[in-house]
């Protein structure tokens, strides 16, 4: 099954800026888990801050307008994203609990699985 | 009885010919010994948890209109086994993608060992809000209908089918495995089962005999819990919630009056506890003890321990109950264990001691019956009268259970 694995946080973190070897130091143990978990993880992004955000809103438009900023609201945040493919809920548990980057909480979501055209599947 | 201590009659005792609530227990008793089976065996040989658990509910819903009056059948297992494979089959016959589960439901399935660990951890499953954890059980092992469960809980039917729904749907779509947890997830895992277990303990403990019948959650989860001991001998907080089930239902008898008035546990006649009953729930907090790992359910258990041991309220060991107290708030700091052991140190350092504590409790537990009924008494004691009047109106207010509300009202001479 496939998961997308978001990494979230708050924005006004109180936490101090980390220092330049703490940050060293969390890009290399994300670097092994990487590698140790290579077979079962797809894409993985760390995002821009929200304050990088471009929103188009659709809805309710009578055409899309561009505004500055990101669309979810609140302190909440996400950070980046990993796409995993693994067997179960169980699965995807483990790889979330030993996830070593900065973050304060991961959200597991199942991803919808559409039967694409085969031409479509090709990567 | 066996040595984890399961109650209650066996499916072969049970006769038509008893008082229907007598008869409605026997099928109880035989539900919760076939319907765990039934389901885990049905998962197993379709693969899908929401068509097994489906089938096996309107086995039971069936079951229900025929067996009190008929009589248990002499192979309860079988009979359910036929009625709920047949709603699979009915259900599976329109759709072609289950041929080949159809010809595996045809045959019957082979005497497994006993698999009800897993169908157990995946209804208890982390991911699953507590309210669906505990609806799913009571259906999927219990054998309750949603009916039931709604009784149970003061919900609606409508309430309860959403959350069977809305867990089943879950299970399927996040794809919660059924299995058994690992090793390394154990300790977790286990203590969402127990979680669950408590918390039917709880809800059953005080229900009353009232008006219409009504399944016995405590007996269910005592019941549960001693399965769970047996199949995991080496968890020493399932063997610490067993002791202090035992001793809660040790002292049942006495907790109400014969029209079903809650009796405080200062005037409870202790004669009537089941003295072998906490003389087995002893022997296993002993047994757990032993495995040297303890946790919030074996010292729990050894409170109620200190209480059911005392000849007389006034006999209690106090100073071994606040101490005992004290670590059980290093495990697990909760405001309502702050209340519980300020109402000890009520009895080792007097009412304006325990008044001090519970004040530092308001923000907590204002919208919490029994921190005002606290609060009353012992402002009561104080001879504050009026304010004591007042927090027991408060805690009159906030009780939906009949027993506790009577008594309330008796206290405050209502």
């Amino acid at each position: 099954m496939k998961y997308i694995l978001l990494f979230c946080g708050t924005r006004d973190d109180a936490r101090p800026a980390s220092s330049a070897e703490d940050v060293q130091r969390t890009y290399a143990n994300v670097g092994n888990w990487l590698t140790r978990n290579s077979s079962r993880i797809g894409s993985i992004h760390q995002l821009q801050p929200p304050d990088t955000a471009t929103t188009v809103l659709l809805e309710g438009q009578s055409r899309p307008i561009v505004k500055d900023g990101p669309f979810l609201e609140g302190k909440e945040m996400v950070g980046g994203y990993c796409e995993i493919d693994v067997a179960d809920l169980d699965e995807a548990l483990e790889l979330a609990k030993t996830w070593p980057g900065r973050t304060q909480a991961v959200e597991i979501r199942p991803v919808v699985p559409h039967d694409l055209p085969a031409e479509l599947n090709r990567p | 009885m066996t040595e984890a201590g399961e109650v209650g009659p066996g499916a072969k005792a049970a006769r038509s010919t008893a008082s229907p609530a007598a008869a409605h227990a026997a099928v109880a008793a035989a539900f919760r010994e076939e319907a765990g089976h039934l389901t885990a065996s049905l998962v197993r040989s379709l693969g899908d948890f929401d068509l097994a658990e489906e089938s096996v509910q309107e086995a039971v819903v069936q079951a229900l209109e025929h067996w009190p009056r008929e009589g248990i059948p002499t192979r309860p297992a079988a009979w359910l086994l036929t009625v709920a494979r047949r709603r699979a089959l009915n259900r599976l016959s329109r759709d072609a993608r289950y041929a080949a589960k159809l010809a595996e439901l045809v045959r019957e399935p082979p005497p497994e060992p006993d698999d009800r660990l897993q169908l157990i951890f995946t209804c208890c499953h982390p991911a699953l809000r507590r309210e669906w954890q505990v609806a799913l059980t009571l259906r999927a092992v219990f054998g309750f209908t949603t009916g039931e469960i709604a009784r149970a809980f003061v919900a609606s039917e409508e309430a309860v089918a959403q959350r069977i729904v809305r867990a089943k749907r879950k299970i399927a779509s996040a794809g919660i495995p059924y299995r058994m947890p690992g090793p390394e997830e154990l300790p977790d895992r286990l203590s969402e089962v127990l979680a669950v277990l408590y918390l039917l303990l709880n809800e059953g403990h005080l229900a009353t005999s009232g008006s219409g019948w009504r399944r016995d959650l405590s007996e269910d989860a005592l019941w549960l819990t001693g399965l769970l001991c047996r199949l995991l001998p080496g968890e020493p907080e399932a063997l610490g919630l067993l002791a202090l089930m035992r001793l809660h239902l040790a002292r049942a008898d006495a907790r109400f009056t014969e029209t079903g008035d809650l009796v405080r546990l200062a005037d409870q006649d202790r004669s009537l506890w089941d003295h072998e009953a906490i003389r087995e729930a002893l022997a296993l907090i002993e047994r757990a003890a032993a495995m040297r790992r303890p946790g919030p359910y074996q010292v729990e258990a050894a409170i109620a321990a200190c209480h059911a041991e005392a000849p007389s309220f006034e006999s209690t060991d106090w100073m071994q109950v606040v101490a005992l107290y004290d670590l059980l708030l290093e495990m697990e700091p909760s405001p309502v264990v702050r209340l519980n052991r300020a109402l000890v140190v009520w009895r080792v350092a007097g009412a304006e001691a325990a008044l001090r504590e519970l004040d530092g409790l308001a923000g907590d537990l204002d919208g919490y019956h029994i921190y005002h009924a606290a609060r009353g008494e012992l402002l009561s004691v104080m001879g504050r009268d009026e304010q004591a009047r007042a927090a027991r109106l408060q805690a009159h207010d906030l009780t939906h259970n009949q027993a506790e509300r009577a008594l309330l009202r008796q206290r405050l001479l209502l």
